[in-house]
């Protein structure tokens, strides 16, 4: 085994680095953290942590920004960070969203990244608050053996620090590690560590400096499937006539361990649970109600393994790819469905007509590495603008459909690494004239009257030379 | 319809009325034409109403790829379109060896629709491509039968063809081959080539060139035409018919026909070299020979003509002689005679099962049963033989060509399934005719026994009549007689009905003699109408029940619903994303198209069969044992090995049962190969008495491989029997993928082993074949880079 010899590198780089830092003055330190209670989840394959922090104001002045700190290495995986804030005595309490934002800071210790957490009302002296915040991690879950045969389940590696980075004083602090079933390999331990059934507990560890830092590595067993959609192509095409649709084009893989050597159906079909136990079998698609005219299907024509579900409130695409995916297999596939218009697209006080719909990928438990929404307007609208409650990329394109002249707008948006929690809801605004929708009947009508009138011509024009 | 009264009038207004009732007939006529269209476009769509819209079968999905090819990279790359994909490692030049008709038809239709902004995909324009020129062809066909026995024939040919089961069977929405518009234009040349010999006009004959090069861009079946026109012409010289309008028929045909379609890259100067072709060039020159003849005996006196005749004769046919002993000699001196083997198994039936396996083998080459005639025309078969009695009363020049056309396609039709397709036409044609007499006699007779007429108003109600009774049934469109289709509102036939009006009173009067009882004629009638019904019915069920299967998803209904069998598409999926871009697959050719378009894996071989040699290998390595099919496989570079196995779900045509033909093709290069091997005192069977040949070869292990542990007893449900080796190891090949219902396993060639010391001797012997691995591994003591 190299991985403890690995940690215990990290380790000593760590506590060095640690030496020089705590010499120095980080930038705003007179607050300090009370008491962190810090939870993983590790069931899925999207590691989700939520931290309750409270924060106190030690110094003199009062301040609104409290910074949250993560390193390098879990920032390029970090989808989502949000913060609540409770608020409200005793038992009215309520939950408010606070604002937070990645954050450039100069001189940071080992590269570490930033979020600034801003507070509604600023935190004065000697105060204290209590946060809650919720943050994720995709492809965080290095599977360990890499490569697996069908008979095996998968086994991951999970890596993190049993002291929470911040660049904040910290009294007191837990973490809990739930995994997915009580099969662990091994852990570090920190003591003190407990294990108890799928929970191991670190902590309680007392006052520990800023930048304190103890990795940790788990190896435990994760049979769930890692459904990742390498590239996700959404294309919602607004009709004025009362339709939406919407195409969603998926280039799925299992981002798991990597499947090695023989696929038996025999073993696959007649011991289900030993074998393929990671194997994705099917996923589920939760799509707006009132869907209609819903295909599922790729390149090659229709796949006839899927199922709909609807009630009033939701509908339910259940669908199977062609195949069952081992680890490192891909599929493409294509999900296709109308929508009545009414439902999602509203006129705003300003006379501007707006799109109000989910953003994110309606595969549940799926993470996406790119995403691309693009919406199409009808033809004749202006002015577009979207509004999206995290950063995006966003630029227009043009498209030609059925019969345009001047073809459609289409505002795309793009974004990387999402999860199930970016599926909120965003708005595309624009102006749209309703005379432009008789542009293309009218066109057709002139066309055919053209052709009548020629036809007419033809016949009452005798073109012959003789007479 | 108008009224009989009507007819009545003084004779100005019977003009009136009668450019009026034409009128009124041709907007009938016009709008029975647009709904045997519709008719025609719409019965296709079975297919992609019960299963989906997507291409069918195996050579359609070669077609496929090539449209989509030529949609993305221009005309000009189709052209030079090397194909690396398919026949590893010797490639395939598409663009010279494919019949482009209909590729550029479906390319430019995609094009087209593109740049008006309708975004159809290149899928969606070819499945309904076929469709769309069955409908076409029906057109075509009203044509040329109203050319031959006019307007009332003409929409009842119309009619039948729009719905004969044998042409359904290839031009269902999906099934995207050459023949969906090859028979159109077959139809259509044929059209072009009766009214150029009605009219006589050069216009027509140039246009017939251009339908004729339209055909030869489409399919290989054009040599029946250029085989076909010069016969009738020969007919109709032999029988004394020759005329200017002959010649102008034929000889522009033969000139610019020719010289089209050596334009086309895949015939080339097959135009003028192969024996195919001769045929018109030997009656273009006896054509001119004739017209010569007929020019000097012009101007010639009838004695001076003699004296000629007798000269030319006797130097002519020393020079012919002279000539044809030369060409004999030049055609005997090639192997085939200057034939293809597909035209020459055409010919000698028994051909290509003497010498062709590769032919022999496509279920589609082998002779027709006469239940297959019944469920590919039907009631036409007992229509057809009326017809043709129809065609002789009167003879003429566009009657005997229908004629010739039915008896040369009757017999090819006889000698491979596929050209039934050719023969359906003609069948419609004659039917059509046969009906549309049948129902103009019957209609005729009850017309003239109906209480309430006058006599004075039958002859002119039989003279320009279209039969009333019978429009209003609807069950066959309307006929009208021959009069009435010359007498079209425009100028010239008004002058055309003045001088015929004494005659056809003569001519009205001898049909009146013609009649038949009143009772008899209706019940005839009914009868009829009842054939029609049932044809009617057939056509429905075989459009839907029996020819709209897209063979690459299958379904089967039990009682717990239905059941899709779609293995095939979930293997190619496999292939095409789990596999490496430039990995080699070998399968049996049938599946090479299927491979290329959907897998997108380079194959060995696939279904354009033309290297028999390559296809041997594959077949002698699926025949051979285990390491002698894996050095065959590995020396192809081939990384994946694909079977098709049906006896989980008993589906038939399987690899296990095309297996034969893969031993005959196999042994037919290499003879180490023995197709007695494989049976057992002449029979073939895969359960224990199986000779050992046959149970250690590689198709047996690979589709039996690991197969009893499905059910304990390894019962193979296509074979009904339990397979004859059940337990047994691969020792070079793994199963990397077996789909949901076994239909298709996909297996992977292990690696060369590495050589253990000491038994280096041994395996050098064994791995003789491929030297380099044996550079690169080697450890012996001679080795230099040790």
């Amino acid at each position: 085994m190299e991985s403890p010899i690995r940690a215990t590198r990290i380790l000593g780089f760590i506590f060095f680095s640690l030496l020089f830092f705590v010499c120095r003055s980080a930038p705003s330190h007179n607050l300090l953290i009370s008491n962190a209670e810090r939870r993983i989840d590790l069931t899925s394959h999207i590691v989700k942590v939520y931290l309750t922090l409270k924060v106190e104001n030690a110094g003199s002045t009062p301040t609104s920004e409290i910074l949250l700190a993560f390193p390098p290495t879990q920032v390029d995986h970090l989808a989502t960070v949000e913060a609540l804030v409770t608020k409200g005595k005793r038992k009215k309490t309520t939950l408010v969203r606070l604002d937070v934002k990645p954050t450039e800071l100069p001189d940071v210790p080992n590269g570490n990244k930033y979020f600034t957490i801003y507070l509604a009302n600023p935190l004065s002296s000697g105060e204290s608050t209590t946060l809650e915040v919720l943050y994720m991690f995709t492809h965080s879950l290095e599977p360990f053996p890499a490569e697996i045969g069908q008979s095996e389940s998968q086994l991951v590696y999970y890596r993190d620090s049993a002291l929470i980075l911040s660049p904040y004083h910290i009294k007191q602090q837990t973490t809990f590690i739930k995994t997915p079933s009580t099969k662990v390999e091994s852990f570090t331990r920190v003591e003190p560590t407990n294990r108890a059934g799928t929970e191991m507990k670190y902590g309680p560890y007392e006052d520990h400096p800023p930048y304190s830092f103890s990795p940790i590595l788990i190896h435990f067993e994760n049979n769930s499937p890692f459904p990742v959609v390498e590239e996700l192509v959404r294309e919602i095409e607004i009709s004025h006539w009362g339709n939406l649709q919407v195409t969603e084009q998926y280039t799925l893989v299992h981002g798991g361990a990597r499947h090695k050597g023989v696929f038996s159906r025999v073993d696959y079909q007649s011991r289900p649970t030993l074998s393929g136990a990671s194997s994705l079998r099917q996923l589920l698609a939760r799509l707006p109600p009132r869907v209609h005219s819903v295909y599922y299907r790729d390149e090659i024509g229709n796949i006839s393994s899927s199922h709909l579900r609807m009630d009033s409130r939701k509908s339910e695409l259940e669908i199977e790819p062609r195949y069952p995916l081992f680890g490192g297999w891909k599929a493409t596939f294509v999900i296709g469905y109308g929508l009545p218009l009414q439902d999602f697209l509203f006129e705003s006080s300003d006379d501007r007509r707006y799109l109000n719909f989910t953003f994110g990928c309606p595969l549940l438990e799926t993470v996406v590495d790119k995403l691309t929404v693009k919406v199409v307007l009808p033809e004749g609208s202006k002015d577009p603008s979207a509004v999206v409650p995290f950063p995006v990329e966003q630029h227009l394109e043009a498209k030609y459909s059925y019969l345009d002249v001047v073809g459609r707008t289409v505002v795309v948006i793009e974004k990387k690494n999402l999860v199930p929690a970016h599926n909120s809801h965003f708005q595309v605004y624009y102006t749209f004239k309703p005379i432009f929708m008789l542009a293309e009947p009218l066109m057709l009508a002139s066309a055919f009257f053209l052709f009548f009138v020629a036809c007419v011509a033809y016949l009452h024009i005798d073109l012959s030379i003789r007479k | 319809m108008a009224a009989p009264e009507t007819s009545t009038a003084a004779v100005p207004t019977l003009y009136t009325n009668n450019a009026l009732r034409n009128a009124f007939g041709g907007v009938l006529a016009f709008f029975i034409l647009l709904l045997i269209g519709v008719m025609a476009f719409s019965i296709r769509l079975f297919s992609v109403i019960k299963y989906e819209s997507v291409i069918h079968e195996f050579d359609p999905y070669f077609n496929y790829r090539v449209t989509q090819f030529l949609a993305k990279n221009g005309i000009y790359e189709f052209w030079n379109w090397f194909d690396d994909r398919t026949w590893y490692p010797l490639g395939r030049v598409i663009g010279g060896t494919v019949y482009p008709g209909l590729t550029l038809t479906a390319g430019t239709i995609w094009w087209l629709l593109n740049s008006l902004n309708i975004p159809l995909s290149v899928e969606t324009v070819c499945v309904f491509t076929a469709p769309i020129f069955s409908a076409f062809a029906s057109w075509a066909t009203y044509l040329l039968t109203k050319e031959v026995k006019g307007t009332g024939a003409g929409l009842t040919a119309a009619a039948l063809l729009a719905m004969v089961p044998s042409y359904i069977s290839r031009s269902v929405a999906g099934s995207y081959d050459n023949e969906a518009v090859a028979i159109f234009a077959l139809i259509f040349t044929f059209y072009l080539y009766i009214k150029t010999l009605n009219t006589g006009s050069l216009f027509y004959a140039t246009l017939n060139s251009i339908a004729y090069f339209y055909m030869v861009c489409s399919w290989g079946g054009y040599t029946f035409i250029i085989n076909l026109i010069p016969m009738h012409v020969l007919l109709c010289i032999v029988t004394g018919r020759f005329s200017s309008r002959l010649y102008i028929a034929y000889a522009p045909l033969v000139v610019l026909g020719t010289l089209l379609a050596a334009l086309v890259p895949v015939v080339g100067f097959n135009a003028v070299m192969t024996s195919e072709h001769f045929a018109s060039f030997l009656v273009f020159i006896i054509l001119h020979v004739v017209a010569f003849v007929y020019y000097i005996k012009g101007i010639l006196t009838p004695k001076m003509f003699k004296v000629a005749v007798t000269l030319v004769v006797s130097v002519g046919l020393a020079l012919c002689c002279a000539v044809i002993a030369v060409l004999i000699a030049l055609v005997a001196s090639s192997p085939t005679k200057g034939w293809s083997g597909r035209s020459l198994s055409l010919l000698d039936p028994t051909y290509a099962s003497k010498y062709i396996p590769i032919i022999a083998s496509v279920s589609e080459h082998q002779p027709p049963t006469w239940p297959s005639y019944f469920m590919d025309i039907n009631v036409l078969a007992f229509l057809v033989p009326a017809g043709i009695i129809a065609c002789f009363s009167p003879l003429s020049d566009a009657s005997s060509f229908v004629v010739l056309y039915i008896a040369t396609s009757v017999y090819f039709s006889g000698v491979m399934v596929r050209l039934m397709l050719v023969f359906a036409p003609a069948a419609c044609i004659t039917s059509g005719i046969a009906l549309s007499q049948a129902f103009d006699v019957f209609t005729r007779s009850i017309k003239f026994q109906l209480p309430g007429i006058s006599s004075n108003t039958e002859v002119d109600a039989a003279e320009t009549s279209s039969a009333p009774a019978e429009a209003q049934n609807g069950a066959v469109k309307t006929e009208k007689s021959e009069e009435t289709s010359k007498n079209r509102p425009s100028k010239k036939s008004k002058k055309k009905e003045k001088e015929e009006k004494p005659l056809t009173k003569a001519k009205a009067e001898k049909k009146r003699l013609l009649a038949l009882p009143l009772d008899s004629s209706v019940i005839s009638l009914l009868l009829l109408i009842l054939l029609g019904a049932f044809y009617v019915v057939h056509c429905v069920w075989a459009a839907a029940e029996a020819y709209s299967a897209p063979s690459i998803v299958l379904t089967s209904r039990s009682h717990d619903g239905l059941h899709v069998f779609d293995d095939f598409r979930e293997a190619y999926a496999w292939l095409r994303h789990n596999t490496d871009v430039d990995d080699k697959v070998a399968s049996w050719w049938d599946y090479g198209y299927q491979t290329t378009a959907m897998a997108n894996r380079t194959v060995i071989v696939d279904n354009n069969t033309w290297n028999n040699t390559h296809i041997a290998t594959v077949g002698t390595a699926m025949s051979s044992p285990e390491k002698a099919a894996w050095e065959i496989f590995h020396s192809l570079d081939v990384k994946y090995v694909l079977v098709v196995f049906g006896g989980l779900v008993g589906y038939p045509s399987d690899d296990i049962n095309k297996f034969l033909w893969m031993v005959r093709i196999g042994g037919g290069v290499f003879p180490h190969i023995k197709e007695p091997d494989y049976l057992r005192d002449g029979q073939y069977r895969i359960d224990s008495q199986a000779t050992p040949t046959m149970l250690n070869c590689l198709m047996y292990k690979l589709s039996y491989y690991r197969f009893v542990e499905t059910d304990g007893k390894g019962f193979d449900r296509v074979r009904q029997t339990e397979i004859g080796k059940k337990y047994f190891k691969l020792t070079h090949f793994e199963e990397v993928f077996t789909t949901h219902h076994w239909m298709v396993r996909i297996y992977k060639l292990k690696p060369p082993k590495n050589r253990i010391r000491g038994k280096t001797k041994k395996s050098k012997s064994k791995t003789s074949s491929t030297s380099s691995r044996a550079k690169r591994s080697g450890t012996g003591k001679k080795n230099p880079w040790h």
